[in-house]
């Protein structure tokens, strides 16, 4: 891996965890999920790298960390 | 009736007769503290270290038992050892920075807290609050002892409050009788439950989380390592949505869970049902231990709309409430009183207008809502209140074993740090371009080590002006502060804390270690002017 940052990047982590979830409040299971969608959509029009969201789509899936689960 | 409402782990102040009670008009005194809990006995010692005439009325005869507060903050300390009461504390409390955080059976990572170096006093400490109380009260008598006007009277129940005139007038219940009591100031440290609240039909409001906590706390009969153990959603059977292993003196340990909003209380209280939590957490782990105190509670977070009510003030409990994450009540309770000396000292002595002590609202009020905003943050990050919004939390627990940068979202508590005064109307606009924002106007002092003490040990009680790498003229006569010079070169840390980029410094300093303003060049109008400020004395515009 290389491009994409893996180390702590937001000052205040609080505060966008909290509008993150005051964005949600009141929407159904099936309007939250299509509004992560959008989101990360737009946040992949800003990050503009293939090879970061490529990056990032494997952190995402956790692939080490289950298989180490699975060795346990 | 005077009936104990929780039994007692020291008897201190035990009920004794005073000549009050025979007089035949109501006695007056300056001060009447109601409730001597850590923060009034706090207010206590620091009105009476000022010399003013002090009296604390509690309905019971010393300290509760059960461990209530075990966190006990660096600012909190640093008030604390300002009042001379921090000695013992540090002595007896245990130190902690290793934390430890579990989703189910997985860790998901550890933690240090890593001290930053050179302060007295760490970020927290772990101790139990009747110590806490105990020390607070043997301060009270060692400052009697040497002529400091404070009394103490146990088993003074306040039962009635009267704020017609310009005195506040008390009734008080004693086991020879009721009699009266007239202050010019009242401070309110009752409590939650605060009665003087009550008396005076003043609201609570807020938020009532739904939840309820059984708090153990245990012996253990062989060694554990001190750190702090959270667990978000643990795997022992019956022990909710979260729970919490600290450290505390005496061997002993808090833990913690998070049972639920419909329980039965009295059946969750029986031993049996409490040993059986206990032993579905700690008999995997190998641990024997024997049970200290159990208690249920349920958390609430609020605030009045006001703390201040003409003559009668709140502080601490009695005016806002916050849920247990972060440990925020006896800790902001002390702030409350930091704040408040110092301003109802100048009033006293008529140095400044009572309109400064609407400035202990102003600040005192928006450190509660800070507070109030973390608690309940915490609690909505451990108690997920929609499918989506537990979504997220599991997704950072999962992203934060291997990746680093998710660990900050994890929130299992913030830990209690002192409220910056920003926007406070005492404040004077920074005027130090290039200096660290951590001591701007409005912050606590970051406390430097200097020959052998520290900063803090240097200010406090009074005013002062602080200079860096420029000399400052003799003062007195213009401003009633202290003066603390020190050269360029002499103490890196205090400079880096003070300096930044920039070549010099003057700083104003209140009594409360707070930053009243800062600049780059020695000007007597500048420092007036902001003194003035600072003490509800300038022009309001
Ligand atoms: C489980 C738990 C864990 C906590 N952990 C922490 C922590 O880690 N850190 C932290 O900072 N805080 C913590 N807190 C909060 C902390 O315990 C409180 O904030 C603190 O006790 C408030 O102090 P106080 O003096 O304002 O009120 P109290 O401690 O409630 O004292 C009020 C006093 O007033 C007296 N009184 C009441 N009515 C009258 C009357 N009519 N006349 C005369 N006297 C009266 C009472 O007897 C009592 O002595 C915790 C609380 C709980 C319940």
């Amino acid at each position: 891996m290389g491009k994409l940052n893996r180390s702590r990047n937001l000052s205040d982590a609080d505060d966008i965890y909290a509008a993150l979830i005051a964005a949600h409040e009141g929407l159904s299971d099936e309007e939250s999920t299509a509004l992560n969608a959008r989101l990360i959509l737009t946040l992949f029009n800003h990050i503009g790298d293939a090879d970061v969201i490529g990056e990032a789509l494997e952190v995402a899936t956790l692939a080490g960390q289950q298989e180490r689960h699975k060795a346990l | 009736m005077l009936e104990d409402r929780y039994n007692l782990a020291h008897r201190l102040y035990p009920y004794s007769r005073s000549v009050d009670q025979d007089a035949a008009t109501p006695a007056h005194h300056q001060v009447i503290v109601i409730g001597g809990g850590p923060v009034g006995m706090a207010a206590a010692l620091e009105l009476g270290l000022k010399g003013i005439e002090t009296l604390v009325l509690d309905d019971h005869e010393g300290v509760g038992q059960g461990s209530r507060a075990i966190c006990f903050s660096k600012r909190c300390l640093e008030i604390a050892h300002r009042l001379g009461a921090a000695g013992p504390m540090m002595e007896k409390g245990v130190e902690w920075s290793l934390g430890r955080v579990f989703h189910g059976e997985r860790e998901v990572f550890e933690f240090n807290l890593l001290p930053e170096e050179g302060h007295r006093f760490p970020a927290f400490i772990n101790l139990q609050q009747p110590y806490f109380e105990k020390y607070l009260v043997e301060r009270i008598r060692q400052a009697q002892a040497e002529g400091v006007p404070i009394e103490i009277r146990g088993r003074n129940k306040v039962t009635d409050i009267d704020t017609d005139s310009d005195k506040v007038a008390l009734q008080i219940e004693t086991p020879d009788g009721q009699y009266s009591l007239t202050a010019d100031w009242v401070i309110a440290a009752d409590g939650a439950g605060s009665p003087t609240r009550k008396m005076m039909g003043l609201g609570f409001d807020g938020k009532v989380f739904e939840d309820n906590f059984l708090i153990a706390d245990v012996r253990m009969k062989a060694d554990f390592p001190v750190e702090r153990r959270f667990w978000f959603e643990p795997p022992f059977k019956g022990s909710g949505d979260s729970a919490l292993l600290h450290k505390q003196p005496d061997g002993e340990w808090r833990i913690d869970f998070q049972i639920g909003w419909h329980i039965d209380r009295e059946k969750e209280l029986q031993d049996e049902n409490i040993r059986a939590r206990l032993d579905a957490m700690l008999s995997p782990m190998g641990i024997d231990y024997e049970i200290v105190w159990t208690s249920i509670y349920t958390f609430q977070c609020r605030r009045m709309e006001k703390f201040r009510h003409d003559r009668v003030i709140f502080v601490g409990d009695s005016c806002h409430q916050v849920s247990p994450f972060g440990a925020r009540g006896c800790n902001s309770g002390m702030q409350d009183v930091d704040n408040l000396g110092w301003k109802l000292k100048r009033v006293i002595d008529g140095l400044s207008p009572e309109e400064l002590l609407d400035s202990y609202d102003e600040e005192r009020i928006a450190a509660t809502d800070e507070n109030i905003l973390n608690s309940t943050r915490s609690t909505d990050f451990i108690t997920p209140k929609s499918t989506i919004s537990k979504v997220f939390r599991n997704a950072v627990l999962d992203l934060s074993e291997e990746n680093d940068f998710a660990r900050p979202f994890v929130n299992s508590g913030r830990l209690s740090i002192p409220a910056t005064l920003d926007g406070s109307t005492l404040n004077t606009q920074d005027d130090l371009p290039g200096a660290p924002a951590r001591s701007r106007p409005g912050a606590v002092c970051p406390d430097a080590p200097l020959d052998g003490d520290f900063l803090l040990d240097r200010l406090g009680g009074r005013f002062a002006v602080l200079a860096i790498g420029v000399d400052v003229p003799d003062f007195q006569g213009d401003i009633d502060a202290d003066r603390l010079m020190f050269s360029k070169g002499q103490f890196p840390v205090l400079e880096e804390r003070y300096l930044g980029g920039t070549e010099q410094a003057i700083y104003l300093i209140r009594p409360d270690q707070h930053v009243a303003g800062r600049w780059a060049d020695w000007s007597i109008d500048a420092v007036c002017k902001a003194f003035g400020r600072a003490t509800g004395m300038a022009e309001k515009g």
